[in-house]
């Protein structure tokens, strides 16, 4: 595989949601406007990107044994990274993403592309597979996001298209729901045609 | 490259190694990151306190001082705005426990006799497009200039003065309890200079 490929599946052929829906949780909890989705992509492709980095790094140096815990305990480090300069910097993004930056220790992306790619290829590969799976997430999220902002808010990225209201299940959990199954039928929908 | 064999020497070897690194590099982001997170909490008290008192040119934060609330542990946090040595409003930073989705946190400004100056919604996880619209000043005004010793704070179902948002009355009901309680340890506990 060459590393255009390793970059660019995961926008389409292997994306994380809508493909190998993996880490439904915070694709379905912080996606009700488009801006936390995206906020919430962008932090977890940073994650991504740096533990791919080190840990394809580092993979010689790990006896296979304990590969798991010192992979969560990368992966923790850059989350915590994270949820601190987002606190400082961005408090206002921080709070509305609230739990869900730690919780990005969990994510079974993560140590998902750890496990079956940084911890097999070299750096670059790595670095690479981490950013385009990071980004394809990122997308996911913003798109759902915005498709729940647009039907339940009657709003995008916080401006308000119509003055009145929405429908409010879309920003409600079960909307979640709703939202994520009708855009992945779209996605694989438009897979077959093209 | 050649695997390093998982003998109990190499594994606990490389976990020390890797918990050391990451944790030195931890230590080194959280001194970097202290004084501008402890300036964003700041900055969003005093844009709180702004909100609910005007007029005045002390610093609230420096000067607050805490009230304990009647029959309970806790105490309040209240904030004076003083213009000379002249209190001319306090903010106070009270809670309900009974939101829906638990601690409604409100920062609530009195005037010395008692009315109600303004509200701020600071922290709470009400349903977002119901309970959320308790920030909204169409359910805000009707508290504001009023004052709880002739208001009732409850909600109209429950025999109060204040209409309920629809499909939120928990957050409503919440709302008014923390105004209530702000209002009662305010007036009862002593407005010391």
């Amino acid at each position: 595989m060459n590393n255009m490929q390793n970059f660019s599946k995961g926008f389409f052929k292997e994306n994380a949601v809508f493909v190998q829906l993996l880490g439904m949780c915070p694709t379905l909890g912080v996606t009700s406007t488009a801006i936390n989705g995206l906020g919430m992509g962008l932090a977890t492709t940073f994650v991504l990107l740096m533990s791919n980095i080190v840990i394809s790094l580092v993979k010689g140096f790990i006896p296979d044994k304990v590969r798991i815990p010192a992979f969560i305990v990368i992966i923790a480090s850059f989350v915590t990274v994270v949820d601190l300069v987002m606190a400082g910097y961005l408090p206002a993004l921080h709070e509305q993403l609230g739990l869900f930056i730690p919780l990005i220790v969990v994510n079974c992306i993560v140590l998902g592309r750890a496990e079956a790619f940084a911890s097999k290829n070299g750096v670059i590969a790595s670095a690479l597979d981490g950013l385009g799976m990071g980004l394809g997430f990122a997308m996911a999220l913003f798109m759902l996001g915005s498709v729940r902002e647009i039907l339940g808010n009657l709003s995008i990225l916080g401006i308000k298209l119509v003055d009145a209201d929405g429908i409010l299940l879309f920003i409600l959990p079960p909307g979640a729901f709703l939202a994520l199954g009708f855009l992945i039928a779209f996605i694989n929908h438009v897979k077959k045609t093209a | 490259m050649a695997k390093k064999e998982s003998t109990l020497f190499n594994m606990v070897s490389s976990l020390v190694v890797v918990t050391l690194i990451a944790s030195t590099a931890l230590g080194y982001v959280y001194e970097l990151t202290k004084g501008p997170i402890a300036a964003a909490k700041l900055a969003k008290k005093i844009r709180s306190i702004d909100e609910v008192v005007v007029e005045y040119d002390n610093n609230p934060v420096d000067d607050m001082y805490k009230i304990p609330i009647e029959n309970s542990e806790d105490s309040l946090e209240v904030y004076p705005a003083k213009k000379g040595e002249k209190v001319m409003a306090s903010a106070i930073r009270t809670y309900s426990p009974k939101g829906y989705g638990g601690n409604v946190w409100l920062m609530v400004g009195l005037l010395p006799n008692g009315n109600i100056q303004n509200v701020a919604v600071l922290e709470h996880k009400e349903t977002p497009g119901l309970g959320t619209k308790m920030d909204n000043d169409e359910f805000k005004n009707q508290f504001i200039g009023k004052n709880p010793a002739s208001l009732n704070l409850k909600v109209i179902k429950d025999g109060g003065d204040i209409d309920a948002l629809s499909g939120a009355t928990i957050t409503s009901r919440a709302f008014g309890q923390a105004i209530q309680l702000a209002f009662d340890t305010y007036t009862k506990g002593g407005q010391h200079e």
